[in-house]
């Protein structure tokens, strides 16, 4: 198949399993962590959880008593690896369902979601090849399961991908994960490198402007047969960079995209 | 806002196929029938609101797939769509 | 589809405080004014930009934009409700009756019908009863709020019907095509209902 998600021959023996159906299941929130003064991120314990590959989302219900019912997507931030499952959610300050995950739901609560979903914006660290991930805003989160992924991997298939990740966030306050991301970034096979458009601290060292042409052609890894792509935040930039990669000379079925419609940045 | 800043990748719905597909069919390659571009249904465009979702072709903008969860029922009008192919390499979940 | 949905603890719609009985059963006010699209935005220039009436004979009206804009406007203020639950109260809109329309094509010897679907750039279709957009109910709507119909809300216009569920008012609304037997439109052809009151919650095909 020329989608590229190929699998690996033991990758194949664990899918072939029959598979079920996509069941609502109701997780109990362990923990909450703030990221940053917009975001936190849910430990949740779900029942019978699957596993999943870097990349999926789950799909969230939320039903109030009289019945109303607003459904969304999040993306898994957790690696594959990790024994609990891990949602990041950015408040929308007049959305709807993301300051009810943000700022109401607590320790002990369950919500309903169903997953892992998605087989499209995925990628295992067997998919040898420079990684090039380019996030905006929340975007990071998917990017992250797989960084985290990576970082999980033997040596040997580390080397064997190499990534670059270009991050673009409103002000420095708003990097999810900053401290995680420093560590990660120290690695040498791992370069990460910020952007960000609003107002940047005195002592800021990354970019200071929205994604453009020149700025991704310094970042992207030249487009050459192996290299993968993962464009992750607001439609807006998604479709700017994405295809900005493909002018590049990039395979267009090796830029995968996930937009997460309108998120505000 | 416009309308292209709120849509989404055919991956989004991914939730709501599998209501309907027991495999995940992000990964299948679906075949426009108005133009004839064939890409994976994960790189449809989707529109989508409470009402139902919309999957477009990213080429020519055509409706692909349309689905409604409409009251105890589950429809999908594939009429867009010329042709769909799964291989043994699409991935089960 | 038949699972019994969990109760999210602390969670309700965003909603102000409407007054119910100017609510249809099921709906919640918002301030907001939604988009809802089931595509990319078209962005017809006026100078390209028509309206045409169809009847069942084949014989046609067309308008211009000028032309259109020659005939006598109206400015309803309505309350609009949308299948999605949200209802907004007292919308200000600017646009020719449909009925001004209509009595031109009759004008013209056109026959009326039992059904319409109204037609529009985008390929977006919906149908209604020709007895739901006649007698003062129903515009051709370009203003909005004392400004053009902006284009993410169905601008430069979109048929208005505010006594149906928002769907039914076709966003770049181009024409209407008078029928004598029903034909579903975009969402109908899905389910949704060929009426569509909201005071009878008219939402799927078989609501009574
Ligand atoms: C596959 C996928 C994965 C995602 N993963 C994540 C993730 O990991 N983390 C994360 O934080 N988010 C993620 N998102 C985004 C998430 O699903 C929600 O869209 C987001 O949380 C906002 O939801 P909300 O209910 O708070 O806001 P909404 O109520 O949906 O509003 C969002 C914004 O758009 C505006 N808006 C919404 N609807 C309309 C409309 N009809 N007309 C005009 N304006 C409108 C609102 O005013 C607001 O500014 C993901 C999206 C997708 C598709
Ligand atoms: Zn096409």
């Amino acid at each position: 198949m020329s989608s590229g998600i190929r699998a690996t021959p033991e990758v194949t023996l664990e899918r072939a399993a029959a598979p079920t159906r996509l069941e609502w299941r109701v997780a109990t929130v362990v923990s909450v962590r703030a990221e940053t003064r917009h975001a936190r991120t849910l430990v949740l314990d779900v029942p019978q959880w699957p596993g999943h590959r870097a990349g999926q989302h789950v799909d969230v219900r939320l039903v109030a008593e009289d019945g109303y019912q607003a459904q969304r997507s999040y993306s898994i931030a957790s690696a594959p690896e990790s024994p609990t499952l891990e949602l990041t959610i950015e408040r929308l300050e007049d959305g709807e369902v993301s300051p009810y995950l943000c700022d109401v739901l607590q320790p002990g609560d369950g919500v309903e979601l169903r997953g892992p979903i998605g087989g499209y914006f995925v990628w295992e660290v067997t998919l040898a090849g420079p990684l090039l991930l380019v996030a905006g805003g929340s975007g990071i989160v998917p990017l992250m399961s797989m960084l985290r992924h990576r970082a999980l991997a033997a040596d040997a298939s580390r080397a064997r991908s190499p990534v670059r990740l270009l991050y673009s966030a409103r002000t420095a306050d708003d990097l999810i994960y900053a401290s995680e991301l420093a560590r990660l970034g120290s690695a040498p096979d791992v370069r990460i490198e910020y952007t960000l458009t609003r107002s940047a601290p005195a002592d800021w060292t990354g970019y200071n402007r929205r994604i453009d042409r020149p700025l991704l052609e310094e970042v992207a890894w030249p487009a050459s047969e192996g290299t993968r792509a993962f464009v992750c935040g607001p439609t807006p930039l998604v479709e700017q960079v994405a295809n900005l990669l493909v002018e590049f000379g990039y395979d267009p079925l090796r830029v995968r995209t996930e937009r997460f419609g309108p998120t505000g940045s | 806002m416009q309308t292209e800043e709120m849509r989404l990748d055919g991956n989004a719905a991914a939730g709501l196929l599998r209501e309907l597909f027991v495999r995940d069919m992000t990964s299948a390659m679906a075949t426009c029938r108005g133009c004839g571009n064939v890409g994976p249904v994960g790189a449809l465009l989707e529109y989508g609101h409470q009402m139902g979702i919309v999957l477009r072709c990213p080429t020519c903008e055509g409706v692909v797939l349309r689905l409604v969860h409409a009251a105890d029922a589950l429809r999908l009008d594939p009429s867009g769509m010329a042709l769909l192919t799964l291989t043994d390499g699409t991935p089960v979940s | 589809m038949s699972d019994t949905p969990f109760i999210a603890r602390g969670f309700h719609a965003k909603r102000a405080n409407a007054a119910p009985n100017r609510l249809p059963p099921g709906q919640y006010e918002t301030r907001d004014f939604p988009v809802l699209s089931a595509g990319p935005t078209p962005h017809t220039p006026l100078s390209k930009w028509d309206f045409t009436i169809l009847d069942s004979s084949g014989t046609s009206l067309r308008w211009t934009w000028d032309e259109l804009q020659a005939l006598p406007h109206d400015t309803p203020t309505v309350d609009i409700h949308c299948v999605t639950k949200w209802s907004k109260f007292d919308t200000r809109w600017e646009g020719i009756s449909v009925d001004t329309l209509f009595d031109a094509a009759r004008a013209k010897g056109m026959a009326d019908g039992a059904f319409i679907v109204a037609f529009c750039d985008g390929g977006y279709t919906t149908n209604l009863p020709f007895s739901d957009v006649t007698g003062g109910k129903a515009w051709v709507a370009f203003g909005y709020d004392g400004a053009p119909l902006p284009p993410e809300h169905g601008g430069p216009a979109r048929l208005l019907v505010p006594h149906l569920y928002f769907w039914k008012s076709a966003k770049w609304v181009r024409g209407l095509r008078i029928l004598q037997r029903d034909a579903p439109g975009f969402w109908e052809q899905l389910g949704y209902h060929d009426r569509g009151d909201p005071w009878r919650e008219q939402r799927y095909q078989g609501d009574p």
